[in-house]
This record gives structure tokens, sequence and C-alpha cells, in this order.
């Protein structure tokens, strides 16, 4: 075991000349202001309604792991699991900078849940020594924020999450991670799973240059059979969860709204009274 | 009945809000039990959970928990459902309820529900999902549930037993210290309800113009014994701390009542306080699109309508 560990410290990460490497996972999701619906034959999101766009926090993981490369060197690998057209998600990010991607694409996959995703991630960074794992800390459509934590619980890897700060000093890595009362400083060695909220930087535009470079970057596409899943494991058969009915909600009754007179206040506060809070 | 395990939330030794309602929840399923998890139980804490239900409390008393984010306490929850099978496990949906959920259901394969705002006794969860356009009714098909449940979904009702204290010592892997917590930088406390739990919520904008701004906002939650929150762009331009930020990348809010002071209403802001039960509007533009989400609503100059009310609410006082 001693020797072991000596030989991956001999390997390790964030070494001048070798860099880290690093994947970023980034999921398409519907544009956010368009409306999202559930499909009535299966109860899954509609991911045709809308436009898909790349999970705005994704992006944010995306510019901090380019961040880390500028710093360091290495390489950014983006991953997603998503059906054909996700490829668009995946063209932005390379267009960004990032090296390269892999793509798990798979009918099969359709109405995968946290853990059916969670593991079909894992499964495709295990056995790549990637040093730094980047995730959006939510994605806008499903806002479950676990995929980060169950992928890093799948790879025993530690969770550095919800960071709003991420400095990388050879092989250790340090964040502030955003807590409902301040933030806490954690700390872990590579590899290590890391999440990120929007304060953490301001993530590039796609330059010219980027998108006509990306286009001849390497994308791996994957079907199931090929990352080596277990379709048992895959799709909305194998969710772990069942959706029983859903229901649009009933639309509000229209609300009051009155114009400010030099009585708003007052009007305000007469609404509050009929309201019972003061 | 069966044994429903209920994680209970506390910072400083207090068990928060959320726990009794949970307990509340877990009564409509089972038995609950409470689980106490990293240092500071005492007597108080297990009067506030006999008070809602919990006839046994298993306790995972050390700093050891806690020194770690997240992974060590879904390796204590493992531990309880494999010893004592119970059928279901609840916590609060926070951002650390939502990840112990997530390692938990990966440890014992079981499927988990997210942002819950309710459960019946067959265990279906109701959701309210798109920014509160979408009513779902789901459960969990394979495993023992866990249910991560939104703070103030329902009303605390007490159900006072008398409690026993279990110890439970769960030796914390390797892998579950990988990452250590090394510091603690606790934002300065203002002494107002918590901000996810509290029952009503102020909340300013960039309407609010300026940090000495949300002097006006701090005024009427005080007259009302509110929390404040804030908006994105006032939290980004630096008038007011970010872990007061409503929406989806801050809190989730769904208090009785919810008033936006200077607020246009993005999709993101809406995202953490549509399902607010009542919701108050101050905008000079009457354009605002939150003025569609609102009960009652102002047009007008916050700086005007808000010291206004603030004055109106003493005096009915
Ligand atoms: C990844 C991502 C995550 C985000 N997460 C969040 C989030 O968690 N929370 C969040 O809030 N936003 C979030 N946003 C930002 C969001 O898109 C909006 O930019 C933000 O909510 C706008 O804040 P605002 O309503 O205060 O400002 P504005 O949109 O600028 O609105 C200000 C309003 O104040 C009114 N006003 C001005 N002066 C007065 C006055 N004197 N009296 C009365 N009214 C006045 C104006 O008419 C206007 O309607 C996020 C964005 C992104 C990209
Ligand atoms: N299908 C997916 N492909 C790649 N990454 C994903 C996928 N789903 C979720 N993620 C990642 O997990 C993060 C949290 O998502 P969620 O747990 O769904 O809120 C996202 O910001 C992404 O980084």
């Amino acid at each position: 075991m001693a020797a072991l560990l000596n030989c991956q410290a001999v390997k390790s990460p964030g070494r001048e000349g070798v860099g880290v490497k690093i994947a970023v996972c980034v999921k398409q999701v519907p544009d956010t202001w368009a409306e999202k619906k559930l499909r009535s034959d299966d109860s899954t999101l509609d991911r045709e309604a809308a436009d898909g766009v790349m999970n705005e926090l994704d992006e944010y993981a995306v510019e901090e792991a380019l961040k880390v490369q500028e710093a360091h060197g290495g390489e950014v690998t983006i991953v997603t699991m998503g059906p054909e057209r996700a490829g668009e998600t995946v063209r932005k990010a390379l267009s960004m900078g990032a090296d390269g991607a892999i793509h798990l694409v798979d009918d099969a996959f359709h109405g995968s849940d946290a853990l059916a995703t969670s593991y079909a991630i894992a499964t495709v960074l295990a056995g790549r020594g990637f040093d730094l794992i980047f995730f959006g800390s939510e994605s806008t459509d499903a806002r479950m924020s676990v995929v980060p934590a169950m992928v890093a619980e799948r790879l025993g890897m530690a969770q550095l999450t919800f960071a709003q700060k991420v400095d990388v000093i050879g092989t250790s890595v340090t964040i502030q991670r955003v807590t409902d009362y301040g933030f806490e400083t954690v700390e872990a060695s590579m590899p290590t799973v890391v999440s990120v909220v929007e304060k953490i930087n301001e993530p590039r535009y796609p330059s010219f240059k980027g998108i006509m470079a990306a286009k001849k970057k390497p994308v791996e596409t994957l079907s199931i059979a090929d990352a080596g899943l277990d379709v048992s494991q895959l799709g909305l058969a194998a969710a772990w969860t069942v959706v029983e009915d859903f229901a649009a909600r009933p639309p509000k009754a229209a609300g009051t709204v009155v114009t400010d007179d030099g009585e708003g206040g007052i009007k305000l506060a007469d609404f509050l009274a009929t309201q019972k809070f003061i | 009945m069966s044994e429903v395990l209920v994680v209970v939330e506390h910072a400083d030794g207090s068990v928060k809000k959320v726990t009794s309602e949970l307990l509340t929840l877990a009564r409509i399923m089972g038995e609950p039990s409470a689980v106490w998890i990293g240092p500071g139980y005492s007597d108080v804490a297990a009067a506030v959970l006999g008070e809602f239900g919990a006839a046994k409390v298993y306790v995972a008393d050390g700093a050891q928990y806690i020194d770690h984010p997240v992974a060590p306490r879904a390796e204590v929850l493992a531990s309880l459902v494999a010893d004592q099978s119970p059928s279901a496990v609840i916590i609060a949906s926070s951002a650390d309820g939502k990840e112990t959920a997530g390692r938990l259901a990966i440890k014992i394969n079981s499927g988990v529900i997210t942002d819950a705002i309710g459960i019946s006794a067959e265990g279906i969860a109701t959701q309210s999902v798109f920014g509160g356009s979408t009513v779902v009714h789901s459960k969990v098909t394979k495993g023992t549930p866990i249910f991560a449940v939104r703070p103030n979904s329902t009303p605390p009702v007490p159900a006072a037993v008398t409690t026993t204290r279990v110890d439970v010592s769960v030796p914390i892997s390797e892998v579950a210290m990988k990452a250590k917590v090394t510091g603690r930088t606790v934002a300065q406390k203002d002494g107002r309800p918590d901000l996810s739990e509290a029952a009503i919520v102020v909340s300013g904008g960039r309407g609010v113009g300026a940090p000495e701004g949300f002097a006006v906002i701090e005024a009427l939650a005080d007259s009302l014994g509110a929390a404040v929150g804030a908006s994105r762009a006032a939290t980004d331009a630096g008038w007011y701390p970010h872990q007061y930020q409503v929406g989806q990348t801050g809190k989730t809010v769904s208090p009785q009542l919810y008033m936006a002071n200077g607020i246009s209403g993005a999709i993101q802001h809406r995202a953490g306080m549509q399902t607010s039960k009542t919701i108050v509007v101050v905008n000079k533009d009457p354009e605002a699109p939150l003025f569609e989400l609102a009960d009652f609503g102002v047009v007008g100059d916050l700086f005007k309508v808000v010291p206004q009310l603030t004055e109106e609410i003493k005096k009915r006082a």
C-alpha cells in the first residue's frame, strides 16, 4: 500500500511539465426563459419543446477549469450525457477553450434519474486519471444539486462542492464552500470533485477563433455499450423514482396592483392587515 | 408502526425549526426517530425533538462528523439504515441535506426525491417544479425512500413523547475524510430569523440603489420580525452579503409572506421565491415581471412606499 501511494505521488498531478488533467461535466438544459413542460406520455422533461443551452452554472465550471489550466498547464476535457443535440453544448464548451470532449449518447439514456446519471458519468470518468472533475452546483432543469456528490461517492473521491473560490497549489486544492452562514474553507488532495457557484468567476464568451478551432477538436462519442455501461441501470425503466402524476398549477388569481398616490404604504398595510400579517 | 429516520438540522446546539416540520411530516408515514449528527446534543435539544414526537434520538456525537463535509453524515445514516431498516429517511432540502441524501442514496442503493413540499402516508412526495408552474407527485420505487423536504412546507404540530437517547458510534472511512474543513468564516449574524426558515422575508434588489438603501428594507423587516433577502444584483454589487441572496443560486425560500422591493423578477430570482404563500411587490416600473406573481403590488418608489408602510405597521402594533 505504501509503495502504491508513493507511486501515485510520483505521477502526481499539478506538477510542472505534466499539468492538471481536468474534466468538466456539462449538461444541456432547456433555455432558462423557455416554458418547461413534462411530456404527457412518460412524464419526462420535454426537451424538444425548447431550445437547448448549456446549463448556466456549467459555464462557470468550464471557466474555472480553463483558469486552472492557464495557471498550471494540463488539459480540459468536457463530459456530457445527453441526446445528439447536446453536441451543441459540447461545441460551445470547446469554443470557450476546452481541448476535447466525451459525449455519452444513447436512446436508452432517456429518462435517467440522478442515480443513473451519476453512474454513467462516474463510469466513463473512472480510470482516465482525471485530477480535477468540475461540475456546476445545480442544473436549472433538475435542480437537484446531487450529481457532483453522487459522482464523488461512486468514485471514492473527495468532494469540494458549492465553491465560490478555488485555489490549486501543487496537488492540494482548497475551496471556499458557501454555507448558510458564510463559508467553510475545505481542503483535499487531487483527485477531487469540485462544484462551483456563480460567484466564482465571469465566464468568457467564445471568440471567433475559438469557435473555428472548436470544429477541429476531438469529440469521443460513446454509446452505452461503448462505455461498458450496464443498460439495466439506466433510463426510465431503471429509474429509482417514478412520477405518479403531474399537473399545471392552477394559475394564481390575479393580484391587486395599485399605483402609489402618496398612500401606497398605507394601502399595503391594509392588505397585510386583511391577511393577518399585522 | 414503522420507523422513519429524521435527520436533525442544528446549529450551535439548537434544533432548527425545519426539524420540527420534518418530524411532523414523518408522523404521517410512521414513527419518527431523530438522528443527531455532530457535537452539541443536549437536554434542550432532546426536549424539542420529544415535543414533536421523536421517541428515539440516535446520537452520533463528535466534531469528527462535521470536520469533513457531507460524507460522514451519509455514512452514519447508511449504518443506521442497515441496522434499523426504517421505512424512509427524511432530511432538510438544504445544500448539505441534498448532498447527504445523494451520497446516502448511492450507499444504500435507494431512490431519492429532493425539494419535496409534502409526503403522503403512502410515501408519495409532492414537488413544485419549473418555478412553481407544475405540481408533480412522485415516489421512490427502489430501496429505502429518501426525501429531502423544503423548509416551511408544513406547519409543525407538536405531539409530545418522552425521548430515549441511543448513542451510535460509526467509524468514519478514510474516503469520507479526504476533504477536510480547515476553517469556518461566519458572516456577521444579524439577529433576524434564518432566511430559509423565516415566516416573512423582506427583500431588496437593484432598486435599493446602494448599501445604505438597505436600511429601509431592514427597518421594514424588523417591524415585522422578518428576515432580509436580496436579489443577485444587490449581492453582486456588494450592497448586501451573499448569504442573503434569494434565487436559483441563492436560498430557496417559501415563507408565508415574501415582499420584493426594487426587484424586477428575473427567472433566476423567481426560482427561489415562487412558492411563497403570499407575495407583495413594490416597484416603480408597472411592467416589472414580478407583478405577475403579486398578490398585492404597489407601483411606486420604494423609498416612499416602504418607510410609510413601516411607520404604519408600528402605528398599528
Ligand atoms: C447563473 C445565474 C444565476 C443567477 N442566480 C440568481 C439568484 O440566485 N438570485 C437572483 O436574484 N438573481 C440571480 N441571477 C440574476 C438574475 O438574472 C437577475 O439579473 C437579477 O435577479 C436582477 O436583480 P434585480 O431584480 O434586483 O435587478 P433588476 O433586474 O435591475 O431590477 C431592478 C428593479 O428595481 C426597480 N426599481 C429601481 N429603482 C426603484 C425604486 N426607487 N423604487 C422601486 N423600484 C425601483 C426597477 O424598476 C427594476 O424593476 C442569476 C443569473 C445567472 C446568469
Ligand atoms: N447529463 C449530464 N451530463 C453531464 N453533466 C451533468 C449531467 N447532469 C448533471 N450534470 C452535472 O451535475 C451538476 C448538478 O446537476 P444536478 O444534480 O442535476 O442539479 C450540473 O451542473 C452538471 O455539472
